[in-house]
């Protein structure tokens, strides 16, 4: 099976009068189609800058990126990225929030909005369509969020933190909501959190980070037995506590 | 047996409470007004002041109408209100077009900064007689003068304005495939309405500065040609009865504004 995505030697650095400031070296690693990796990492090790780069907001200063479609061509891969707040514009409705991709690649097609339509009434936000964001919960908003992301058909999710605004309750519900929906909906998925649990609980797989200038450390599968896919019943898979315990283990070294 | 007081429920005593407390405001401000206007009747009928030099209520009324009669007063509103109007509408547009400008360059406005900065400090009443002296006397050179006043600040406020919106919403209109000029406007446009609102409301009023300005040195009509003209001839009556009018005017174009401002929010969903 060929990887979708693909970084070779990524490297990166700040610049500012003051000097040049380090922030990626020689980042390589890959993610098969379908997989839910997760990358950790001290705070401001360079995460974010990592998955902007992966997004194509900014381009590595050495190194190249390389996608694979499934179908076997090189093209750039449709990209959906999902940014710490929800961002839904107060001014437009729910619906016209969650159009805003499709309007601005001007792909507002029947079969495209049908889909829209589908995910609405799916994720039980059908009766909110007309609603300001203001309206709606932190959950419905992060999943108004990942529709105006998802209708655009990306092929790779990218989640900067994408949960952090909210508070813990919230957030496990969402989190492990939302990723259900991903995995349903058979994308692959690239998060970024500092939420050890988190990460454990809902990726495939772990990439850890050390710190300024950010090397991949280790790239640790994660297999839990556990009988559904919930935040909560991974938390309580016999495999969680040695994962938690050496992935503390990497960040604090 | 309910007493009447337990009626109510903490709602309609929360709504009662609301309403006297408009009422008392209400009333006070009616109060102040009657009072003002009795005690200056008052004074100047028992001579405490000179009526020559600080007139009356009564006057002013008796003056209004025969100026209404004799002097075409009307004509000298409508001069007024025409170049205000004009002059704000002028201003909003090119400080929109401005601002856009900027925005969409940020070298252009790292260069320009310092020019504005000094344009907008400048006392603008300095440039009036240049403005006459290079565009005549007139109704055009009345509504650049009014432009004059207003514009620089409504460009530096609409500039900053545009700043202020999330960056992290233009990232967000870049990762859904749009461009610089789709964030612009289904964003930065959007995001900032009440931007644009605040600085239209302050803007009616200084458009009214700058056309008083500009009719006290150019012009042959309007209230400010009534008020220097009035004051050179000693008809201290008349000048009053201009303030009076614009005072009347301002409130009337705030109230414009703001309900203007009040609809437009209510549409874009911002309240």
């Amino acid at each position: 099976m060929k990887p979708i995505l693909e970084l070779e030697n990524i490297s990166y650095s700040y610049h500012s009068l003051h000097g040049e400031t380090k922030a990626l070296e020689n980042i390589s690693f890959s993610v098969q189609e379908g997989e839910f990796l997760a990358i950790i990492g001290p705070s401001g090790c360079g995460k974010s800058t990592l998955l902007s780069m992966i997004a194509g907001l900014i381009q590595p200063e050495s190194g190249t990126i390389r996608f694979q479609n499934p179908n076997g061509t090189c093209t750039y891969p449709k990209i959906g990225y999902m940014l710490q707040k929800d961002h839904l514009l107060e001014w437009r409705t729910v619906y016209q929030n969650v159009t805003l991709g499709l309007e601005l690649k001007k792909e507002m097609t029947k079969e495209n909005l049908a889909i829209v339509e589908q995910m609405l009434s799916d994720y039980g936000l059908e009766q909110f369509r007309d609603k300001t964001p203001s309206e709606l919960s932190g959950g419905m908003k992060q999943r108004a969020a990942l529709i105006r992301t998802l209708a655009t058909n990306p092929q790779v999710l990218l989640l900067d933190e994408a949960f952090s605004a909210l508070d813990y309750q919230t957030r496990l519900y969402v989190s492990s909501d939302i990723c259900r929906l991903i995995k349903e909906a058979g994308k692959t998925m690239i998060m970024i959190t500092h939420d050890l649990a988190e990460a454990i609980s809902l990726a495939d797989r772990i990439i850890v980070l050390t710190s300024r200038p950010a090397k991949v450390k280790r790239s640790l599968p994660i297999h839990l037995t556990t009988s559904e896919y919930s935040s909560l019943s991974a938390r309580n898979a016999p495999e969680f506590n040695d994962y938690f315990n050496l992935l503390w283990e990497d960040l604090n070294t | 047996m309910k007493t009447s007081k337990q009626e109510y429920t903490s709602q309609e005593l929360f709504v009662h409470r609301h309403k006297m407390q408009h009422h008392f405001i209400t009333f006070w401000r009616i109060t102040i007004f009657v009072f003002f206007l009795g005690l200056w009747e008052l004074a100047s009928r028992t001579k405490m002041i000179d009526p020559f030099f600080f007139s009356s209520p009564s006057s002013i009324l008796t003056c209004f109408w025969t100026q209404c009669t004799t002097n075409q007063m009307m004509m000298h509103i409508l001069i007024t209100l025409f170049e205000t109007v004009i002059s704000f509408l002028l201003v909003l547009l090119v400080s929109l077009l401005f601002a856009t400008v900027l925005w969409h360059c940020h070298t252009l406005s790292d260069i320009l900064e310092p020019y504005l900065v000094v344009l907008n400090s400048l006392p603008k009443s300095a440039l009036a007689p240049l403005i006459i002296v290079w565009l005549g006397t007139g109704i055009k050179t009345i509504i650049i003068a009014g432009m004059s006043v207003a514009a620089f600040g409504a460009i530096i406020s609409l500039h900053v304005g545009f700043h202020q919106v999330d960056k992290e919403k233009l990232i967000l209109i870049k990762t859904l495939g749009g461009t610089t000029h789709d964030a612009f406007v289904k964003v930065v446009l959007p995001g900032s309405i009440p931007i644009i609102l605040s600085t239209a409301k302050v803007n009616i009023g200084l458009a009214l500065v700058g056309v008083i300005i500009g009719e006290f040195l150019a012009a042959r009509r309007g209230l400010g040609y009534l008020i220097i003209y009035g004051s050179q001839v000693f008809q201290l009556d008349m000048v009053i009865t201009s303030i009076i009018i614009l005072c009347i005017i301002a409130l009337a174009f705030y109230k414009a504004v703001q309900s203007m401002e009040h609809h437009i929010k209510k549409r874009y969903k911002f309240m």
